[in-house]
């Protein structure tokens, strides 16, 4: 019923709808509605335009156009409907066993299809009219048949698809049948694409049955047809070209009416459930106003003020921060606080929609935001990157060797050779143990540590100063992620490369960072070096995220915990943007953007009751 | 005297046979068992097996060999009708609450289903268990009407631990439960388990990578590689004194988080493990031990108490009574794994 209601909101579906309403009723009620008979003539009015008894003009017998076209409607419709509702009986039923069961129901149904796809549709249609002459009803369900293996092999795939879903593995853990799973599980997932195929099909269907009286296969003259119609049109084309107004364009506007209709249902049939799209942006919450200092000197990275949007919706705001050279600074928080973005902002590779709407980003005595052409010019070979998850950073179509040789000469300018020799090398540097083999082969053909390994090697090509590394160790075993940590670490200390890294994990922070930032909605929190922040967390929200953590929490006491969740970047409040989950918060917090202070040496906080927190030693 | 085991996993073995390739073997001749009232953890890297043990268990892959009894009853390969009886009492929470919820069903359908195989309920007093389920696990009851896009990956968990409890569930099977979720949402999560655990006195199977959060909530701990159990015991004793190579190798890679400590500061050549194959006799984590010696290669060991004390830790290692630890945890950590240098002052 929602659906229903929701699709009656939709212009397009509500003009589909009519039309198709109206030439429903217009053809049931036609007796009714046409003054004249279908086969009445009246030989004193032939060829005539619309007048006040002929609505819409008469064919070359005198007869009435529209009584022949609501009288030619009803056999139409019901051409169509048989077509559809044989379409999707076989499709739908033959798709949904072939790629829910498998094995040799699958393979048997989708042979089938395969043969009724090879076989010519509108010749078998002939054929079938060659043994019942003139029966509209068996040719039309016989083209809904041949019509199916393509709805067949569509609800396959989306079936298989579904049936690795772990929520069907949930149903059926929960003791579901086959059949109840079918019918909760599968078919309403189903349903858009279904709908959409009907209502293409039905499209077709409705050219075809008048392709087929157009030939004079179906209903037999005199009586009207639709296909009829544009027969008889097309033979008074020179003389009358009006009549094939009435006779064309119903069949255009229903045709248009059922795609529109199709592709209506579908947006609201999902539009319940998918993820809505808010509507419009509000404006951006107000942030403390901060002196935006000048780069300190001598840093290789200094961000400043950064600001970035998605959509016109700033997911990071103000955020500053300065990378010194053979650093190693940790950027931590939970997702959806923006650290991702904020490493990516650094680069100018927001994804999406989004973009740096301000702020600056000063490397190495270059303002990157000022200059694209710097900022093409430092990526890679000044600042590096390195992703989550290896297996879809690499090209899984080039092997190891010809990706990181490709880096390697876009780099240096080195011909083939000497490229090749830098590959191994760098392949061994990054602790590949058999760089020449490994060099060879696809990024299918490596494992989960080796494959980070060869992304590092390929961030190392271009020999930057800076390495960027998001959650590089997230997707990787316990023992890989030691090594990967150890590798990284390693590559410190003898190249004197600064790392950025962006983690959740306090484990990555204590292990390789030597200061370290958190952020939360979109802002950085606390910053201070790392050791401070582990024993003396200078904003809750650090120390509610140190607290839970499980590693030193003794079984059968309650975890530490923050209550409740990261606000969205459209549900940012004007105050501190943690108050809601903190301890601490007073109506001073709530009041207004809270800003960046320094309450000790080389440590920031954004929290009003720091004191308190020092003092209680941590509440959370 | 120990209460009678609620599941009870004997010699399973569960293969998969493979298009081009030989028939990999991903769980094999795992044994243990699951009291009431009693977590156990199940914990290895990728590959190990801990899902598949997980999944034959709740009869989602079939059996190759092996027993698994369920309150005494073998259901190793039930039939529809008897696992349909038995979803009642063994439920499951996925590790992903984004795939595990149907997006096109409101969360108010989702958790219905379970009733509606086994009571038969329909109607009001449906939705009045839904309602206070939906609270018990913190989450408003207007929260049935909803779609599962709707709220955020730790609420949507709390949807399917919701689901697993709506019937009258003993044993949950929970496969990596809160990988997927932020820290402060995670330490919410294992709360919630271990409230209804003493509540409703469950017993969980908890599979996991991370090995701070299976301490967390387990009482018993089996370290699984390869497919096969690697040690097994309590789970104090197994982290403080792991007696296998591997259980050693897996604690001592754990970032911790403090930094003073620096765990992986140390400069080692960081070479990855060795991608020679283990011997199809041997133990499989020969290619990677530290301690490997020549009858490591040649003859798998079996799983064997430590200590000879009942109730202890079980090591499947022929080193592993030289290699433990008497004292305190200190020396297992010193002893580096994977540093082939090391080996040979063992041997020495």
């Amino acid at each position: 019923m929602k659906t229903t209601s929701r699709l009656l909101r939709r212009p397009a579906a509500v003009v589909a709808v009519a039309w198709l309403v109206l030439l429903t009723v217009a053809t049931a009620c036609a007796p009714l509605i046409a003054a004249h008979g279908p086969l009445d003539q009246d030989l004193s009015h032939v060829l005539a335009l619309p007048s006040a008894s002929h609505p819409l003009g008469t064919d070359s017998l005198g007869r009435d156009l529209l009584s022949r076209l609501l009288y030619g409607g009803q056999p139409a419709l019901l051409a169509v409907a048989e077509a559809l509702v044989a379409h999707l009986v076989v499709g739908v039923t033959l798709g949904l066993v072939a790629g829910y069961l498998g094995g040799w129901a699958d393979t048997l149904i989708t042979r089938v299809g395969d043969l009724l796809f090879a076989l010519p549709a509108i010749i078998i249609v002939l054929v079938v009219l060659s043994v019942f002459p003139g029966n509209l009803h068996a040719a039309m369900i016989t083209f809904g048949v041949l019509g199916s293996p393509g709805l067949i092999r569509v609800l396959r795939s989306r079936t298989l698809g579904i049936r690795q879903e772990m929520y069907v593995a949930a149903a059926r853990v929960c003791g579901l049948s086959d059949a109840q799973i079918l019918l909760r599980h599968v078919l309403p997932r189903l349903t858009s694409t279904v709908i959409v195929q009907a209502a293409l099909f039905s499209a077709v269907a409705v050219i075809i049955q008048a392709g087929l009286g157009f030939l004079g296969l179906g209903a037999q003259p005199p009586a009207p047809s639709w296909g009829g119609l544009v027969a008889d049109a097309s033979q008074v084309i020179d003389r009358d070209p009006w009549m094939l107004v009435p006779a064309g364009v119903p069949l255009v506007l229903t045709v248009v009416a059922l795609s529109m209709l199709g592709d209506a249902i579908r947006d609201s049939a999902v539009e319940s459930w998918s993820v809505s799209k808010l509507a419009t942006a509000s404006a951006p919450p107000p942030v403390a106003k901060e002196h935006a200092e000048a780069p300190v000197p001598g840093a290789l990275l200094s961000v400043r003020d950064l600001t970035v949007e998605i959509d016109g919706v700033p997911v990071v705001q103000g955020v500053s921060f300065d990378v010194m050279p053979g650093e190693t600074l940790g950027v931590v928080g939970e997702s959806g606080c923006g650290k991702s973005v904020t490493a990516l902002g650094v680069l100018g590779l927001v994804p999406g929609n989004g973009r740096v709407t301000g702020g600056r980003v000063v490397f190495a005595g270059t303002d990157l935001t000022a200059s694209p052409t710097e900022l093409a010019r430092v990526r890679g070979s000044g600042i590096a990157y390195v992703s989550q998850d290896p297996m879809v950073a690499l090209d899984p179509t080039f092997t190891v060797l010809s990706q990181l040789r490709e880096a390697v000469r876009r780099h240096s300018g080195a011909n083939r050779e000497q490229a090749r020799e830098r590959v191994l090398e760098l392949l061994a540097m990054v602790g590949v143990p058999d760089p020449e083999g490994v060099a060879g082969r696809y990024p299918h053909q490596l494992s989960g540590g080796l494959a980070q390994r060869v992304l590092i090697a390929l961030a190392l090509a271009g020999r930057p100063k800076l390495l960027i590394a998001d959650e590089p160790t997230t997707a990787l075993d316990v023992s890989v992620q030691k090594e990967i940590l150890t590798l990284l670490h390693t590559l410190q200390r003898r190249t004197g490369i600064a790392v950025l890294i962006v983690t959740h994990d306090w484990g990555v922070v204590a292990t390789l960072c030597h200061r370290s930032l958190v952020m939360y909605a979109g802002q950085v929190v606390e910053q201070a070096d790392v050791e401070s922040m582990f024993v003396r967390p200078l904003h809750p929200y650090t120390a509610g995220l140190l607290a839970a953590n499980p590693h030193r929490a003794a079984h059968g006491h309650a975890l530490t915990t923050i209550p409740g969740t990261v606000p969205s970047p459209r549900e940012w409040p004007v105050g501190c943007r943690f108050a809601a989950r903190c301890p601490y918060a007073g109506d001073d917090c709530r009041a207004a953007p809270v800003a960046l202070t320094g309450p000790a040496p080389a440590r920031l906080t954004r929290c009003l009751h720091v004191e308190e927190l020092v003092s209680e030693g941590a509440r959370l | 005297m120990t209460p009678r085991p609620l599941l009870q996993v004997t010699e399973l073995t569960v293969e998969y046979g493979q298009r081009h390739a030989p028939t990999l073997r991903a769980a094999d001749g795992v044994s243990f068992d699951v009291r009431p009232g009693e977590t156990v953890g199940l914990v290895g890297e990728s590959g190990s097996g801990k899902s598949t043990v997980a999944r034959a268990v709740l009869g989602l892959t079939p059996v190759t060999s092996g027993r698994i009894r369920f309150d005494g009853a073998d259901i190793t390969h039930a039939n529809r009708k008897t696992r349909r009886a038995l979803s009642a009492r063994l439920q499951m929470v996925f590790q992903d609450p984004y795939s595990s919820l149907n997006p096109a069903r409101t969360i108010g359908q989702t958790l219905a289903e379970p009733l509606l195989v086994h009571s038969g309920e329909r109607g009001k007093p449906v939705g009045e268990r839904v309602a206070a389920m939906l609270e018990r696990v913190g989450l408003p009851a207007k929260a049935a009407e909803r779609y599962p896009s709707q709220f955020s990956g730790g609420q949507r968990q709390r949807v399917a631990i919701a689901r697993a409890l709506m019937t009258s569930a003993e044993l949950v099977v929970c496969d990596e439960p809160v990988s997927a979720l932020d820290l402060s949402i995670q330490a919410q999560t294992l709360n919630l388990l271990s409230d209804l655990q003493r509540e409703l006195s469950l017993s969980y199977l908890f599979i996991a990578h991370d090995l701070p959060v299976v301490r967390y909530l387990s009482h018993r701990v089996v370290v699984l590689y390869r497919g096969r159990v690697m040690e097994t015991g309590p789970v104090d004793l197994v982290y403080e004194r792991p007696a296998h190579p591997y259980t050693r190798a897996l604690l001592a890679a754990v970032p911790d988080p403090d930094p003073r400590i620096r765990t992986g500061r140390h400069d080692e050549p960081a070479t990855p493990r060795g991608a020679s194959q283990p011997t199809a006799t041997g133990c499989p984590f020969a290619p990677r031990c530290a301690h490997v010696v020549e009858i490591c290669r040649r003859e798998r060991p079996g799983l064997l108490p430590v200590d000879g004390v009942p109730g202890g830790a079980s090591a499947a290692c022929h080193r592993a009574a030289e290699l433990t630890p008497t004292g305190n945890g200190t020396v297992a950590r010193a002893v580096a794994v994977g540093r082939p240098g090391n080996a040979h002052m063992e041997e020495t």
